[in-house]
């Protein structure tokens, strides 16, 4: 279906969303979307939060952010998430803040039904004294003290993936991060895809593939990954994110850019941004 | 062919990652922070340790990249790997799971137990500077067999006392690390743009062990924010050979022709 609808019928205002990708597979295309629908004051979950958060925070759509690593990988640090946890502009933002481990499991516990996630971690980490949810349990048959953080059930979780077949199964390939159990783990899911094909008969066998009824929505968005890659299609486009710096680090350069960019584009510019960056076939 | 270099051939970022990359062994299996560590790790990969296992904690286990990425989860990190894997099995199963050697990461702050700041300048809830946070150094500082740190010496960043333990190392220091449960090593080596430092294994503190060429004890401590320890014999470190010189620049190059910049730098 059209991004527009995948995005309005599935994303409302005060749901907990995550966009995910692990620097790959990022649903840029969606999260713009949805910036240009104006879907706000949601609370947002994302293990690295990265452009395309401080893109969501400086518009002010953001109440509260769930992460472990908000920075812009490999450039150095988000200026509009700065801005707003520093000088509370332009709202405050919220902060619920673990580690990589804590929130891998949180969703491998979220799309496994379980209420919380069990893990050895957190050991004389400073963030278990700042983040409540940061607790321990011991095990009944050890004795030994391991961590425990809350599963997380997104409402919505919004991923970026390869390939869809003509029955809406879809197909996540490279860098699979936690795609597969952000999915699993949230309420309705929401995917944009590279292409559609008719099926997976040369797939290997033990490959990520999401059956269609664990997903809600398929968008076909080419390129909608960008500045992130898709494994097989196109590049990461190192060149934007070093760029974003300095985009980001003043405000009213930030709203320019957002108007121009992102409120004046659709899905289909999205193409011509990665065809300069497609991998040689 | 093996040149004597003095230190007017090289510089100290290049001697810091040349250090650093000489401390991997080719059985080792290591976790690589971004930055400074990569580019160390890479080294070793492409001279004295071929067959290191270097791993991104974006799933790529054996990795070989060809230019250093600009993130921890480039393309060329899945594409030369041995295998890729979720985020979920990397932290459970391999980090978790104990079959992590070594852990490389880099600091903002750090202080002389190996506690390592990569959070918040100044109070949690009203930071002055906010910083990325720690990703996967909380428990790959806790998991892997032994952490290695490497960093450029400043008094701003070698601190007294960090604003925020975002990634435990030897606490207060003497048995702080094994009281809380850890049966993992900690911080055993520091190296810097001036010094190579190991751990004293009786008060956890970093000591010189030894200076990069060139290199005097006053630069060491008027660069560093605590009083710095010595070794009863302090060492020269030997300088870079040509082959490691020549591997460094060739991939620094590769990495700037491929990024447009200076990759990997960050």
């Amino acid at each position: 279906m059209p991004l527009s609808q995948a995005v309005r019928e599935n994303l409302h205002a005060g749901d907990s969303v995550a966009f995910e990708g692990f620097t790959h597979l990022i649903p840029h295309a969606a999260a713009l979307e949805a910036i240009g629908q104006g879907i706000g004051v949601l609370s947002r979950i994302r293990m690295t939060p990265d452009v395309v958060y401080d893109q969501m925070i400086g518009m002010g759509l953001v109440r509260k952010l769930v992460f472990s690593y908000a920075g812009n990988p490999g450039v150095g640090l988000l200026r509009r998430l700065r801005d707003a946890v520093e000088n509370g502009w332009p709202r405050p933002l919220e902060i619920e803040e673990h580690s990589h481990a804590a929130m891998a499991n949180a969703y491998e516990a979220g799309a496994a039904g379980l209420p919380l996630a069990v893990f050895r971690g957190y050991k004389g980490a400073g963030l278990a004294t700042v983040n409540p949810n940061i607790k321990s349990v011991t095990c009944p048959f050890t004795g030994e003290v391991l961590a425990a953080v809350p599963a997380l059930r997104p409402d919505v979780t919004v991923i970026h993936a390869q390939k869809a077949n003509k029955r809406g199964d879809v197909l996540v390939e490279g860098i699979v991060g936690v795609q597969k159990e952000a999915v699993l783990a949230a309420r309705r899911a929401v995917v944009t895809v590279e292409e559609v094909v008719d099926d997976f008969a040369a797939v290997h066998p033990n490959a990520c593939v999401l059956p269609h009824w664990t997903l809600k929505a398929i968008a076909v968005v080419p390129g909608g990954a960008h500045p992130s890659y898709a494994h097989g299609y196109y590049e990461r486009d190192n060149q934007n994110y070093l760029a974003w710096d300095a985009i980001a680090a003043d405000r009213e350069r930030f709203r320019q850019w957002m108007q121009d960019n992102v409120l004046a584009a659709t899905p289909e510019d999205f193409a011509e941004r990665v065809a300069k960056l497609r991998s040689v076939k | 062919m093996e040149q004597n270099f003095t230190a007017q051939d090289f510089t100290a970022d290049e001697m810091m990652t040349i250090a650093a990359a000489r401390a991997l062994g080719n059985d080792d299996v290591c976790f690589v922070g971004i930055g400074a560590p990569s580019a160390a790790c890479n080294v070793a990969r492409l001279t004295h340790a071929p067959d290191i296992t270097l791993i991104y904690e974006s799933g790529t286990i054996g990795t070989a990249p060809d230019v250093l990425p600009l993130s921890i989860g480039d393309g060329i990190l899945c594409e030369t790997a041995v295998t890729t894997v979720s985020v979920p099995e990397m932290f459970r199963y391999w980090l978790q799971g104990g079959r992590v050697t070594i852990g490389f990461l880099g600091a903002a702050q750090l202080d002389r137990f190996g506690n390592i700041n990569t959070t918040v300048i100044g109070d949690y809830a009203h930071p002055k500077t906010r910083l990325p946070g720690g990703g996967g150094a909380p428990e790959i500082a806790s998991s892997c067999g032994q952490i290695f740190i490497t960093m450029k010496q400043t008094k701003r960043g070698m601190v007294d006392k960090i604003d925020f333990v975002t990634s435990f190392g030897h606490g207060t220091g003497g048995t702080a690390r094994r009281d809380l449960g850890l049966t993992t090593k900690g911080p055993t080596l520091l190296i810097t743009d001036l010094a190579v430092w190991k751990t004293d294994p009786e008060s956890g503190e970093f000591v010189v062990a030894s200076l990069h060429p060139g290199v005097t004890r006053q630069e060491v401590s008027d660069t560093c924010g605590w009083t710095v320890r010595f070794a009863d014999s302090v060492e020269e470190t030997p300088p870079p050979t040509a082959l490691e010189l020549q591997t460094l620049r060739d991939l620094k190059a590769r990495t700037a022709a491929a990024h447009g910049s200076a990759g990997g730098d960050a």
